[in-house]
């Protein structure tokens, strides 16, 4: 089994229960560490459980009842963000919180208490959870919720899944007129334009940026930064399945700062990319879902990418040195992503987001060098108060954790000691 | 508005069954969902009632229990009304060489998936109103083309079922009921989970996307994913002197 960052392929004892009914006999019974998993969209470790049991929910993707005139669902927690969307876009309703894919579960979205491009509206998707189904390996079943069993509502929320098994999610939906989002494009200068735009967005409910990491000197930082609200008409038509099938794994050469410099500068000069359109949310929220397992481009090394976010007044100076760190060493990536994150508390104890600028930089595996790029980045984070984003992590050292993470000792209090993963001892490591 | 569509769904927990009854409930059918475990169903007739299905009602039976058969399809039927649309998809793969030294394995694997599945079809049929319209959906496999060395027992209950059907089609052809046989290849459900799963596994999504299809341009027979048509074609034309040396 590997995960979305295919670093590793380890192998585990896997099983994947149709029903509740077995994957609770499964929770219950004896055996070595386990851990659950939803479409392993997680790109480090949080998924991973090497030598022990794994439990795919994938099969669990079950309604337990829609209520489409509240907008309030509860589904088993194996369901995907995909299925989800088929069923409730046609009705007129959407999820509050989504992340840059689609295929992930409810339970794994859950887990890392995941944002989207609307963090600073609407906060995490935890915020939008009501309750939890709470399985431990005693066999217990509990109801979690900000009422009832808050403590450990608080650390399942982001939890990273070592609170026990999540059966199911109940969560309140936001009601939409159209499937289509009012789109705005704006090319953005360097670093400081960005901020400036962002600053000038803040009545956009949704906005992202795209930087090219390879943008050296007065250009660090440029990019594009889109924007989207809600349309007001246009249809509810739901999303298709991907036209392009599997992408290939390619040879490790392909990806240099060659190749990588042209597809940014494709990117950048998109035509028609630029100013007002409407657009589906389908590219919108999720422009990779249409290249399936596009991770295997990186090549069979896998790849790294390092998420982190820095508190403000520091986040400026900070992104700039990342990126001219990143640039000056020609390792970047197609991906680099920049946003703000809002001030809305978030509920899970070891939730990712806080207020200041999220960077994201996925880097090909070069071994020792990428490493090393990974460790210097990671510093500059730690040194400004900043964190890094467990979902997205497979290196950082267990005083990191700690450091960006004060309440893990209150999640270690709560996790059944049944459950374990790869990223929980890598970064506990003895303390636990 | 017309009435919402009757389904009968015979197996209704299998992983092809749910993926086939979602699609179907999305236009609005009601449904009596039957199977082994009642915890099972509720959770699959609560799914479909999220997904639009009109009423997705549930009944425990063991389908394999061939003295009930006639009872049982009476008070289906009573309970549904007279179904538009029958799908049958319980079946168990059973485990061959076990089968071989255990006559009563081997008898319960042709009971579950040939005898039994037989008789239902007949308690359904048997006193139907002849202008009723009936879509007859039954999966059978692509086990059943042609009988081999590593799961013949299994195997021969489905080609036992492929010519039932097809005498079966003969007979009503002209009428108003339609039987569809479906012939999945490897499909990855949890009947599969003891195999290896390789590249030729489909999803039940994707089969039960070949099932509606099928159903709706009213096919006799439907391979799915469609390549197994080409794989059986191949299969079943090889010479003894060929096929007895495969190790398949
Ligand atoms: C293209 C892409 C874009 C992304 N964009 C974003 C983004 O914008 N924002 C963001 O926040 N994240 C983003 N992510 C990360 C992704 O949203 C998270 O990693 C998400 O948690 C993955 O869900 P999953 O179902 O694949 O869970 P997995 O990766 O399989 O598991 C994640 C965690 O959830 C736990 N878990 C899963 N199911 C259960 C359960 N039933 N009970 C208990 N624990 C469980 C696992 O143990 C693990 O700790 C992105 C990922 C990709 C590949
Ligand atoms: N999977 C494949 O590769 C494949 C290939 C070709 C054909 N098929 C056929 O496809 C059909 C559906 O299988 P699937 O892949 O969807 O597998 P599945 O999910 O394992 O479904 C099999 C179902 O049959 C039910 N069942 C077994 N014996 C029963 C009995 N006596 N009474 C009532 N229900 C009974 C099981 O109920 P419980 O869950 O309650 O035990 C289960 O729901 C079967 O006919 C199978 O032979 C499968």
């Amino acid at each position: 089994m590997s995960s979305w960052g295919r670093l590793t392929r380890l192998p585990h004892e896997v099983t994947r229960p149709p029903f509740l009914d077995d994957a609770s006999s499964v929770i219950a019974s004896p055996g070595k560490p386990i851990l659950c998993r939803g479409l392993g969209r997680s790109y480090g470790d949080v998924c991973l459980n090497a030598d022990g049991r794994l439990l795919v929910t994938d099969r669990l993707d079950r309604f337990q009842w829609l209520d489409l005139q509240a907008g309030r669902l509860r589904a088993e927690a194996g369901m995907s963000i995909d299925r989800l969307l088929r069923v409730i876009v046609p009705r007129g309703w959407f999820l509050p919180v989504t992340p840059g894919t689609k295929l992930v579960t409810l339970g794994g979205a859950v887990a890392n208490d995941v944002h989207g491009k609307n963090h600073e509206l609407a906060g995490t998707f935890g915020a939008h959870v009501e309750r939890l189904g709470l399985l431990r390996s005693t066999g217990e079943t509990l109801t979690l919720s900000r009422d009832q069993n808050a403590e450990l509502f608080a650390a399942t929320v982001g939890g990273l899944g070592l609170t026990g098994f999540i059966q199911w999610v109940e969560l309140k939906l936001v009601p939409i007129r159209s499937a289509r989002l009012d789109t705005d494009t704006l090319p953005i200068k360097d670093v400081d334009d960005f901020f400036r735009i962002a600053e000038a967005s803040r009545d956009w409910p949704f906005t992202v940026a795209w930087v090219d990491c390879l943008a050296k000197g007065s250009d660090l930082g440029r990019g594009l930064f889109m924007r989207g609200r809600w349309a007001e008409t246009g249809g509810l038509a739901v999303h298709r399945s991907p036209r392009l099938g599997f992408a290939p794994e390619l040879p490790g050469f392909l990806l240099n700062a060659v190749t990588m410099r042209a597809f940014n500068a494709l990117y950048r000069n998109r035509p028609h990319g630029l100013g007002t359109r409407t657009q589906h949310y389908d590219p919108f929220f999720y422009p990779l879902d249409a290249l399936s397992s596009w991770n295997r481009l990186y090549g069979r090394h896998g790849f790294y990418q390092h998420q982190s976010v820095v508190p403000f007044p520091a986040a400026r100076d900070s992104v700039k040195r990342m990126l001219e760190t990143t640039a000056a060493q020609g390792q970047g990536s197609f991906l680099a992503v920049l946003k703000l994150m809002g001030d809305t508390p978030s509920p899970g104890v070891l939730s990712f987001p806080m207020e200041g600028a999220t960077l994201a930089l996925d880097f090909p595996n070069k071994g020792e060098r990428t490493r090393r790029l990974l460790d210097t980045l990671s510093d500059e984070v730690l040194a400004n108060g900043g964190r890094l984003y467990p979902a997205k992590d497979a290196v950082m050292s267990p005083a990191m954790f700690r450091a960006g993470y004060p309440g893990w000792r209150t999640v270690e209090a709560w996790r059944d000691p049944a459950f374990g993963s790869d990223f929980w001892r890598r970064v506990t490591g003895d303390a636990a | 508005m017309s009435a919402p569509c009757r389904i009968l769904v015979l197996g209704a927990s299998s992983a092809m069954a749910q993926a086939y009854a979602r699609l179907r409930a999305a236009g609005g059918a009601s449904f009596l969902l039957v199977g082994l475990n009642a915890t099972r169903l509720a959770a699959v007739s609560g799914d479909l009632r999220a997904c639009g299905a009109h009423a997705a009602e549930i009944i425990t039976a063991d389908l394999a229990d061939l003295a009930g058969v006639e009872g049982r399809a009476a008070e289906f039927r009573s309970r549904l009304g007279e179904p538009d649309e029958v799908l049958i998809a319980y079946g168990e793969l059973g485990d061959q060489a076990e089968s071989e030294r255990d006559l009563d394995a081997a008898r319960h694997a042709i009971d579950v998936n040939f005898t039994s599945v037989a008789l239902w079809i007949l308690a359904l049929l048997k006193d139907r109103p002849p202008q009723a319209p009936l879509n007859l959906v039954v999966i059978g496999s692509v086990a059943g083309d042609r009988g081999r060395a590593s799961n013949f027992i299994y195997g021969s209950a489905k080609g036992a079922l492929d010519r039932f059907l097809e005498g079966l089609a003969q007979k009503v052809a002209g009428t108003p009921v339609h039987v569809v046989t479906v012939k999945p290849g490897f499909v990855d459900s949890p009947m599969t989970d003891a195999v290896a799963k390789g590249p030729l596994f489909a999803s039940p999504e994707m089969v039960a996307a070949d099932i509606v299809r099928a159903v709706d341009k009213r096919r006799r027979v439907v391979y799915t994913p469609w390549f197994w048509w080409v794989i059986m074609t191949i299969i079943r034309h090889l010479p003894w002197f060929v096929f007895k040396r495969l190790r398949i």
